[in-house]
């Protein structure tokens, strides 16, 4: 029914008479690779160094407990309730499209990304968004370590 | 949007729309369209991005395009459009974005807007005016779109029209419901909220209301109003009578005079304790006192869920048995209420939901049910909630899918299981019957799982959070176990005679 189904439709024959579809069950068939960044390819050997301000955000309890309270705020929430997605993405789950390090889920905060992540960069400052950084890698460090 | 000449033969053509990527991000259950229509040479349907486009059947060339909505306002649009007479009929959805709801007229032969009705707002806005007069005292009085809001709460207030809508040419009517109230936290906006979760009959030239019918005033539980109304002339207490059948959100089978928005009888037809029952001399439910959704407060066992006990997916009527064939769900919640902040483009829901399932374990069923006794004749439990619609046939079968990919056809009659084949994806599309060129008969249906229900596969959302996908994650968690994303339309041929 979504528009994906629909062209994929045309993509597999029609008529089916013969034997039951088989069942494809395997619960990690849709995921992504695990730890993209954003792009694996480094032309010279020259690999980028990491904005390094978000070591001082990463695991930062403060920065964490702000991020979470305008996580609900900003109406996050809403898209991708408290880890587990519904209009956007899970966060909790360990695997990110953009990048799970905390500059790379910074940028996809800050720029949006073109599936449907708004750009939050007009509405918030940037120790906002480093807070909001934190708080959602945060969502996926405590479900690898559940305590 | 692509044509088939024949069953397993070549594509005629492929149209590809090109939404904007970025309308994903504010559909709120999944990314969904529920359909195309055809009239008179043209293909008419809605994109996710607000536009509908009419093509030549023929071809798949584009005869035009008209924009309705902005998703930076959280509109898209999902609904399968109706064509009455030289109008194309399109609603919108964003009930969970804060958008303000309304149903479009376009002209069939050119695309431009000829009337467009709101939900919310003024008389004039709604397009209520002269002649227009509600069965219940509740339905009429001036701008009741603004007078039963907090001040500029109808601006974000939803009524969305992401459903069905039906067509009597001898009154020459639409019917149609509008969905939730926006947000979902009730303590933000007190009074009725008009017109959401209502039942409107209209002239389609005009657009004119002629009656209102609120089903849930004040909704406290998501029980949209969109879903279908199925027209039907029977006889009640001896007398013919012509009546539409609405199962609603929450959970009753409504029987409406259409002339005049009277509610002949609404029944439960399944498990539900969030209503106590129908008043028939105000129209409006009786609410449970202790279902009542609150603000900080965890509500337990709330029936049914927020999806309803049936959501979008049409039922059937089967002129032969007389019966309506129902698949829905059998859900119930948990509901705490949060205080929620209006951003423009984002979700405006405040609360947080965990869905369960109801008594019984089974979290569907498929009913066949007698509307003029008012109750069900034989109900099919089934495991996981259904979200494919039904198709009664001449030849006394009814067909649905089922969201680990059974596609069954059972006796009308009976409900006894005749027939079934086990897809390769969840079913939630809509079963189609149709004789083809070649003489032959044909049942077609989509298989790919997705949908609100079924966003934890389609969207690959993590089990482990029972809030997710507004709460239906807490009942949904093993789907992944069960099917897979799909995407394949399956056509069967009936045996030659």
């Amino acid at each position: 029914m979504t528009q994906r189904t629909l062209i994929a439709a045309a993509l597999i024959a029609c008529a089916v008479t013969a034997a039951q579809a088989q069942q494809q069950a395997d619960p990690n068939v849709n995921h992504g690779p695990k730890n993209p960044t954003e792009s694996g390819l480094f032309p010279g050997g020259n690999v980028p160094t990491p904005d390094p301000t978000g070591a001082s955000y990463d695991g930062n309890l403060r920065a964490i407990a702000a991020g979470k309270q305008l996580f609900s705020e900003m109406n996050c929430t809403g898209c991708h309730a408290n880890g587990g997605g519904a209009i956007g993405p899970a966060l909790m789950s360990g695997h990110w499209r953009y990048g799970g390090r905390v500059d790379q889920i910074y940028e996809s905060i800050a720029q949006g990304r073109p599936n449907g992540m708004p750009s939050w960069r007009g509405t918030l400052q940037p120790p906002n968004m480093w807070d909001l950084a934190a708080y959602v890698k945060s969502l996926a460090d405590n479900a690898a370590n559940p305590k | 949007m692509l044509s088939l000449t024949k069953p397993g033969g070549p594509i005629k053509w492929i149209y590809k729309p090109d939404p904007a990527l970025a309308a994903q991000g504010v559909a709120c259950c999944d990314v969904v369209n529920r359909g195309a229509v055809y009239s008179k040479g043209k293909l008419f349907f809605n994109t996710l991005d607000d536009n509908t486009i009419a093509l030549d059947a023929e071809t798949g060339k584009v005869i035009w395009k008209t924009k309705l909505g902005d998703i930076n306002k959280g509109e898209t649009i999902t609904m399968a459009p109706l064509v009455v007479k030289d109008k194309v009929l399109v609603g919108d959805s964003g009930g969970e974005l804060g958008v303000r709801g309304w149903l479009t007229a376009l002209d069939v032969n050119t695309g431009k807007i000829i009337w467009r009705a709101y939900a919310t707002g003024s008389d004039k806005d709604v397009l209520i005016g002269e002649g227009f007069h509600s069965f219940y005292p509740s339905d009429n009085g001036k701008d009741l779109g603004i007078h039963t809001w907090p001040t500029d709460a109808w601006k974000t207030g939803g009524g969305t029209m992401w459903g069905w809508i039906a067509y009597d040419p001898d009154s020459d009517l639409i019917y149609y419901g509008t969905g939730n109230p926006g947000p979902w936290n009730q303590a933000q906006r007190p009074g009725d909220n008009k017109w959401t979760t209502t039942l409107f009959a209209r002239n389609p030239d005009t657009g004119m209301a002629k009656w209102a019918l609120q089903y849930n005033p004040h909704d406290e539980h998501d029980y949209d109003g969109i879903n279908e109304q199925i027209l039907v002339d029977m006889e009640v207490a001896g007398k013919p009578r012509h009546v539409l059948l609405h199962p609603d959100r929450n959970g009753h089978l409504y029987v409406v005079d259409r002339g005049t928005g009277e509610i002949i009888s609404a029944e439960p037809y399944g498990y539900v304790n969030s209503i106590l029952g129908v008043d028939l001399k105000t129209g409006r439910p009786i609410i449970n006192p202790a279902k009542e959704t609150k603000l900080g407060t965890v509500v337990h066992d709330i029936c049914p869920t927020a999806s309803g006990l049936k959501d979008w997916n049409p039922s059937a009527f089967s002129p032969q048995t007389g019966l309506m064939y129902i698949p829905h769900e059998n859900l119930c919640m948990d509901w705490k209420s949060t205080q929620v902040n209006y951003i423009a483009g984002t979700p405006f829901v405040g609360a947080e939901v965990v869905s369960k399932a109801g008594p019984g374990g089974n979290r569907g069923e498929f009913s066949a049910w007698d509307p003029i006794q008012a109750k069900a004749v034989w109900t099919i439990k089934e495991d996981l909630p259904l979200w494919s619609g039904t198709m009664a046939t001449a030849g006394g079968l009814v067909f649905y899918g089922t969201m680990d990919g059974w596609f069954k056809a059972v006796d009308a009659q009976t409900g006894a299981l005749i027939w079934r084949f086990r897809t390769g994806s969840g079913i939630i599309g809509q079963p189609v019957a149709y004789r083809g060129p070649d003489g032959h008969e044909y049942v077609a249906i989509l298989s790919g799982v997705g949908g609100w229900a079924g966003a934890v596969v389609s969207g690959d959302l993590d089990p482990r959070d029972p809030t997710g996908a507004l709460g239906i994650i807490g009942v949904m968690g093993d789907l992944k176990q069960k099917t897979a994303t799909g995407g394949t339309l399956y056509v069967f041929a009936l045996p030659q005679s």
